[in-house]
């Protein structure tokens, strides 16, 4: 691939779409015949403190359709699990200010009280979190946990809760559900303790799951089967699935769309396929170099330099911009001036990146050395 | 389970024994003479004590002492003194000169009373403490929040007894808004007049150590709500209050039983203050009327069946404990 010169990187902003209005109806390689289920548009959180508001999530837009799954990705602290927490209305409403649209069926959330969001909240969507052992409540029977998930969006005894509860159980693979039932999550391994969570986020059939990090505390064969799992309910009922990982594999293996996000903005979304294999964001790049390869006999592992930008005091311009290797390839210095929008700046690919550079796949093949490409 | 309550109750005996050859050791190795004690010191004739001596076995040595001190908590003994003899049934932690009988039933006289003060209270100060603290909790930071913290810390800079005095003479004697305290037995008096006897140091008792419990159900309330568990339930649209006095109450609640447990064993060995100052005859005015007459059978008496209290307690905290927690298994 030839190294563009970098003037030709220098165009005037392409004329995408606005980030805020940008949609995946416009790509070619899938075709939707349903609307989508969650649209999220320029979701902004902050938290006020006494240093100034940190700004977790600034304008975040995405949509996702029932039976889909879309991967959040990025390092700790770029707002993954902020913006999906929003969805569920976990956050404390009294030390939090979150503006922007989340639309989840056709219902406006953003807005509504923490009490009104109880509705939505474990029944039309629900979440599953990163550790089993700590998310599980330690003193109440699994079935009890269950049953009151169930009881909680259905006017029902506690004896039909149960029997709801069992079949749950059932349904997740939990052998023997029926003496688990009345055993304490302490009673039940890690791999369990995930089924379990993900028997009472789905005792109500969600329309969407959104799964933070399910598999970061466990082994790497449990989370295989963990994730074979969520794909099996998924098409069962059908529901959207937001799964929240810094875990490329696992993106790899179970996502049909990928958001990277970096310092509470998405750097770049698009279809699975061509966020891993053809990044089109030098952050999603680095991400990908990073991972230690087996086969190449790489021996040192790729970081990529330096920190993320502090939520309170962010970098004009782009937020990876100090981080980034490529700066220097966009003329005018705009890259530490002018913030760039979410668009395609890749001839044939369907990828939105934020990002000045224009073709940047070709920019970093042909600037990583030869073996690695 | 079983296994278990055998295993820490010998422990328990064991360190009943202990106490008991302490306690004795104190007061009769160390260097008092029970018998000039009893005798009192200005008016004592050399045969009144000699008597005495004899009739205490004091006279012994002191191991025999020891062997018939503990066998007589087993079977009982008598006591013969200026040519009576007393009969102390088992268990017979001792005789008393001072009041003339048998130190346990002058205990059994005195436990009840203070029981009835100390159970009332807790009552109050357990529930108006937990609920407090875990009102706070749940609005931590606002002003609420804030105010009852700092109430909760004026009152406990505060020693108790002044607090109890001032309540005892402002609130009784000078303006009687509250009762006047004192011991009316149920049997001659009948209940309400009984209940009413108790109002005062119950409220004074409850109030004052429901400020302690305040702040310990508050932190450990502010630490589960913290939990990712807190966040599940949540998370499944229980309501607000649920979350908070089920989920987070649950959790909260076990490491405030522990410490309450101890506290009610160290307040039935005796609340003196509170038995002092409101004129009721308990276990603590006892152990106080006994060092004044240097009753030391009587001390001795007190002592172990605190120790016993105590022990037994902790025993039972153990056990509610693992109630509480089912990841705790007594085994």
């Amino acid at each position: 691939m030839t190294q563009m010169p970098a003037s030709s990187v220098d165009v005037p902003r392409a004329a995408s779409a606005h980030p805020e209005t940008v949609t995946r109806a416009g790509r070619s390689k899938d075709a939707f015949s349903e609307a989508p289920y969650l649209v999220v548009k320029d979701l902004k959180v902050e938290f006020p403190t006494v240093d100034g508001p940190v700004r977790a999530v600034q304008g975040l837009s995405y949509d996702l359709q029932l039976g889909r799954t879309l991967a959040i990705v990025g390092e700790s602290g770029s707002g993954k699990s902020v913006s999906s927490m929003a969805i569920m209305g976990l956050h404390d409403m009294r030390r939090t200010k979150i503006s922007g649209s989340i639309s989840l069926g056709g219902d406006e959330l953003v807005g509504l009280s923490s009490d009104q969001m109880r509705k939505y909240r474990g029944s039309v969507s629900s979440m599953i979190f990163q550790d089993p052992q700590s998310s599980l409540h330690p003193y109440f029977k699994i079935g009890f946990q269950i049953a009151e998930a169930y009881r909680a969006h259905h006017n029902s005894s506690m004896k039909v809760a149960k029997a709801r509860a069992l079949e749950m159980l059932d349904l997740v693979g939990i052998p023997n559900a029926k003496r688990r039932i009345n055993q304490f999550p302490y009673e039940f391994s890690g791999g369990m303790r995930q089924r379990a969570m993900i028997a009472m986020a789905l005792v109500n059939n969600p329309k969407l799951l959104i799964a933070d990090e399910p598999t970061t505390a466990l082994d790497v064969t449990v989370q295989a089967q963990i994730l074979d799992l969520l794909g099996e309910l998924q098409k069962e009922f059908g529901s959207a699935i937001i799964l929240i990982t810094h875990d490329l594999g696992v993106v790899a293996e179970v996502a049909d769309d990928v958001l990277v996000m970096y310092a509470g903005r998405a750097v770049e979304y698009g279809a699975c396929h061509d966020v891993l294999a053809r990044p089109t964001h030098p952050y999603t790049w680095g991400l990908l170099e990073s991972i230690p390869s087996v086969s190449t006999g790489q021996e040192a592992l790729r970081p990529i330099k330096g920190n993320p930008p502090s939520l309170v005091n962010l970098p004009p311009g782009c937020s990876f911009s100090p981080r980034c290797p490529y700066v220097t390839r966009v003329a005018d210095d705009r890259c530490r001036t002018v913030l760039p929008e979410l668009r395609h700046n890749q001839p044939d690919s369907t990828d939105l990146s934020r990002c000045h550079l224009d073709d940047p796949l070709g920019i970093f093949t042909a600037e990583v050395e030869p073996g690695l490409a | 389970m079983l296994t278990y309550l055998m295993r820490r109750i010998a422990s328990a005996i064991s360190v009943v024994i202990v106490t008991i050859i302490a306690a004795f050791a104190l007061f009769f190795v160390a260097p008092t003479d029970p018998a000039a004690a009893i005798c009192g010191e200005s008016r004592c004739s050399q045969a009144r004590y000699n008597d005495i001596k004899a009739s205490l076995h004091l006279d012994r040595p002191v191991t025999t002492q020891f062997v018939e001190y503990a066998v007589g908590i087993v079977v009982g003994r008598d006591f013969t003194s200026g040519g009576v003899t007393q009969h102390c049934p088992a268990p017979c932690l001792g005789y008393s000169f001072k009041t003339d009988q048998p130190v346990l039933q002058e205990i059994e006289n005195r436990l009840p009373v203070t029981a009835t003060v100390v159970l009332g209270a807790s009552v109050i100060f357990f529930t108006f403490g937990v609920l407090m603290g875990s009102m706070a909790a749940r609005r931590r930071g606002t002003s609420g929040d804030r105010m009852l913290v700092g109430a909760t810390l004026v009152m406990s800079s505060i020693p108790y007894y002044v607090v109890a005095l001032l309540v005892a003479l402002y609130l009784t004697i000078f303006y009687q808004v509250l009762p006047r305290a004192g011991y009316f037995p149920i049997s001659d008096y009948g209940p309400l007049k009984w209940a009413t006897g108790f109002i005062t140091p119950w409220l004074v008792l409850g109030i004052y150590n429901s400020t302690a419990y305040a702040r310990y159900s508050r932190g450990s309330m502010v630490e589960a709500l913290g939990e990712d568990y807190v966040r599940t339930a949540r998370s499944k649209g229980i309501s607000e209050r649920r979350v908070v006095y089920l989920h987070g109450l649950r959790a909260s609640i076990t490491p405030v039983v522990t410490i309450f447990g101890l506290d009610l064993a160290g307040l039935l060995v005796g609340s003196v203050f509170t038995e002092s100052i409101f004129d009721l005859p308990g276990m603590g005015k006892l152990l106080l009327e006994s060092f004044r007459n240097s009753d030391l059978p009587m001390i001795m008496g007190t002592v172990i069946v605190g120790a016993v209290l105590l022990v037994f307690m902790n025993l039972l905290v153990d056990i509610v404990y693992s109630f509480l927690d089912p990841r705790v298994r007594l085994a």
